[in-house]
């Protein structure tokens, strides 16, 4: 496949390798975050640990939708899709999620419920025109990168005065959680970033600048081949070597400074940031979501429905919180293998292909062997 | 005999009766493409004899979505399938058995079109269907046409072919590039929308089997990995053998269009499902003639050495990445796919 074989030349991987080996210094040690889930599942797919030296730790970072996404607010999906008018359309990812109780969007398809799994929010539009006497909602869930499309059907929604159409937003913000990880108390864990790719590709290099100028971190914004990662680290260790912290774009094929302006003025056009948002992990953080501007209101599945103010709870035992925070790693949660796999998901690491500990338990356990991972 | 109106007509409640419309059904439809003495007779049943070995018996549901898609539809599915499960054992498949559901209100013109298949299909891998049964459902009870199929066959003394005989050291082949039948019928899913070159590859594949056999007298095993593809297939053997395995990414057969669509869909070629390839597990020494055999058999033409059987408690399935990383290929999770047999 052209532009894409380019980019896993394992020949070419192995000439990075042994750039990467030669440059890290011994005795200090690299620990970068990867802040994308997208990144994540490439380390682990293609086995990118095995290329690096001791001294580079990876610390997988929050950048999994799914993951960082508190129960309360899938609690709130769940009580939209039991309403028997309601319609609710979202992507696969979220099916299988754990809500409070055990529940989950997929069991509450299997007790009646309408559920339906999309690849695009535009087929949202479709869904609401087949079926004009029920309730159309769109479960929508990420970060910059999925939040254009929301927005263009919210667009298109309005433009065609579809009234049975709402948007149930949680799109988030990656330089929010940025923020969070790096002004937590305590020593900081990490030295630098490996800044995400599609998200990049909307919000542009600029929007990373706060990063090295307010806590001297560098961050290299890097593709989702595993070429593009290995080269990331290079560039990385290459900044620590030398005392610097900048923002670099490895992948300038796809990311510009200003990002897509198109996008982001639709963005704008559409949403305005909340005040706060609760994260799965992070906490509290302030303007860190969207929420739709009021003039689109009537589209907003939050001001047309009503819920109850149930009790959301999570597993106590599940590490994904410590585990977002890049403060735990998967195999360190005493859930992970037993009872939690991507099977039986306790917690949202498990679910989403991005999520650490899908990523560890799929790709990586053979490094992980011992009694704690339950046979099959 | 009421003339059915083939071209038009639909499938109504009264043709799965019982009475005088089933006939119809049956006499119009089934009995002219299926056509062999068995069903002829006209009796509820078929009697018949069998060569001498160890009888081998396997049935299969069949619930495909869309009913027709490049390179076969649900009625040849429903005969490759299960004739590759019988084949799997060693056996040579002998009979097949049919059993339609279908829903009211599904075009006749459809159902005389993957009968026929299905009667094609069965006439090329030898294996006629020599007894069935029809019910109609009413319509939003079913999705046009679910069909189940059985199938007798004979293992010929001497062969013995079972999942739990992988032994650390042999080589794992596979006869043909993988994940082609359940990308075909995902890039057909409305959704989605785009357009592929690629088709299904649903086949009968006892014919190689019998080639495999002869260069491999050894031959531990035969699968064929249809839904959850090739990680899940090798996830079983290697539970059911108590053995791990390791696979070199580089020596997998992976069309060029299957690998296109799987990354713009963000799966994974090796949960795809496959309708026409077979995993097969031989001593290491036996592997080059073998891997020889089936390159010369047109089902075998891109048949591969992937790797081999190795020591493993956690019986765990992993590979070498072509990046020259190793990960673990685990089962498929969940459901992520649509119907695709």
């Amino acid at each position: 496949m052209k532009y894409i074989d380019e980019f896993r030349d394992g020949e070419k991987a192995g000439h990075m390798a042994r750039l990467i080996h030669r440059q890290v210094r011994e005795g200090r040690s690299y620990r970068l975050m990867e802040f994308c889930g997208g990144h994540t599942h490439a380390i682990f797919r293609y086995g990118l640990v095995d290329l690096l030296p001791r001294e580079i730790e990876l610390i997988h970072g929050p950048g999994c939708p799914v993951c960082v996404l508190p129960v309360a607010r899938l609690d709130m999906a769940i009580e939209l899709a039991r309403r028997p008018e309601v319609i609710l359309c979202t992507y696969g990812d979220m099916l299988r999620v754990p809500a409070s109780d055990g529940t989950s969007l997929l069991k509450v398809r299997a007790e009646g419920g309408d559920v339906r799994m999309l690849y695009s929010p535009l087929d949202v539009l479709d869904v609401a025109r087949d079926n004009l006497e029920r309730q159309v909602v769109f479960f929508a869930i990420g970060f910059e990168t999925t939040t254009p499309p929301t927005a263009l059907l919210l667009r298109q929604a309005d433009q065609l005065g579809l009234t049975n159409l709402s948007v149930f937003c949680n799109h988030v913000l990656t330089p929010a959680a940025m923020h969070a990880i790096l002004s937590e108390d305590g020593p900081l864990h990490l030295d630098g970033f490996i800044g995400p790719a599609h998200v990049s590709t909307v919000i542009g290099s600029q929007a990373y600048e706060a990063f090295p100028a307010q806590y001297g971190k560098p961050v290299v914004i890097a593709g989702f081949e595993p070429l593009d990662v290995l080269q990331a680290i290079l560039l990385l260790v290459g900044q620590l070597n030398a005392g610097r912290a900048e923002v670099e774009n490895q992948f300038t094929r796809a990311v510009t400074p200003q990002g897509n302006l198109k996008a982001r003025h639709l963005m704008d056009e559409v949403f305005t940031p909340r005040d706060s948002f609760e994260w799965r992990g992070l906490g509290s953080l302030p303007a860190s979501a969207l929420c739709l501007r009021p003039g689109l209101a009537h589209l907003d599945a939050e001001q047309r429905f009503t819920f109850s103010s149930g009790q959301s709870r999570e597993n106590k035992a599940c590490e994904c919180p410590a585990i977002l925070r890049g403060r735990k790693k998967p195999s360190e949660c005493r859930l992970f293998g037993n009872p939690c796999t991507p099977e039986t998901p306790q917690g949202s690491c498990m679910v989403s292909a991005e999520g650490a500990c899908a990523a560890y338990y799929g790709h990586g356990r053979y490094r992980t062997r011992g009694p704690l991972l339950a046979k099959g | 005999m009421a003339r059915l109106n083939i071209k038009k007509g639909h499938v109504e409640m009264m043709h799965g009766s019982g009475g005088k419309a089933s006939q119809d059904l049956l006499q119009q439809i089934f009995l002219p493409l299926f056509d062999n003495p068995w069903l002829d007779q006209g009796n509820d049943q078929a009697v018949f004899d069998l060569p001498p070995g160890r009888v081998v018996m396997a049935t299969d549901g069949y619930v495909v979505s869309p009913l027709f898609f490049p390179g076969g539809d649900i009625g040849s599915l429903a005969v490759h399938g299960t004739v590759n499960d019988l084949a799997m054992a060693g056996a040579r498949p002998c009979y097949l058995s049919a059993g339609f559901i279908l829903e009211e209100g599904f075009p006749l013109a459809d159902l005389h079109r993957l009968v026929a298949s299905m009667a094609a299909a069965a006439k090329k891998a030898g294996t006629p269907i020599i007894t069935g049964d029809t019910k109609v459902v009413e319509k939003g009870k079913g999705d046009g046409v679910f069909i189940t199929t059985s199938g007798v066959g004979v293992v010929p003394g001497g062969r013995k072919l079972s999942g739990d005989q992988a032994r650390p050291g042999d080589a794992i082949l596979v006869s043909g590039s993988i994940g082609d039948h359940g990308i075909t019928l995902l890039s057909l899913r409305e959704s989605l929308g785009f357009e592929t070159e690629i088709c299904s590859d649903s086949q009968a594949l006892h014919r190689l089997v019998e080639v495999m056999l002869e260069a491999s007298p050894g031959l531990r095993l035969l699968r064929d990995p249809t839904r959850g593809g090739l990680a899940t297939c090798l996830n079983e053997l290697a539970r059911q053998s108590d053995v791990g395995m390791q696979i070199d990414e580089n020596q997998l057969p992976i069309r060029e269009t299957v690998r296109a669509a799987c990354e713009i869909l963000g799966l994974d070629p090796l949960y795809s499902a496959n309708e026409g390839k077979l995993v097969a597990i031989c001593p290491a020494e036996e592997a080059p003639a073998l891997l020889q055999a089936m390159r010369r058999h047109p089902q075998g033409e891109d048949a591969a050495i992937i790797g081999q059987v190795t020591r493993d408690p956690q019986n765990l399935v992993q590979m070498r990445t072509g990046f020259g990383g190793q990960r673990v290929i685990d089962w498929l999770q969940g459901d992520q796919l649509p119907r695709i047999c």
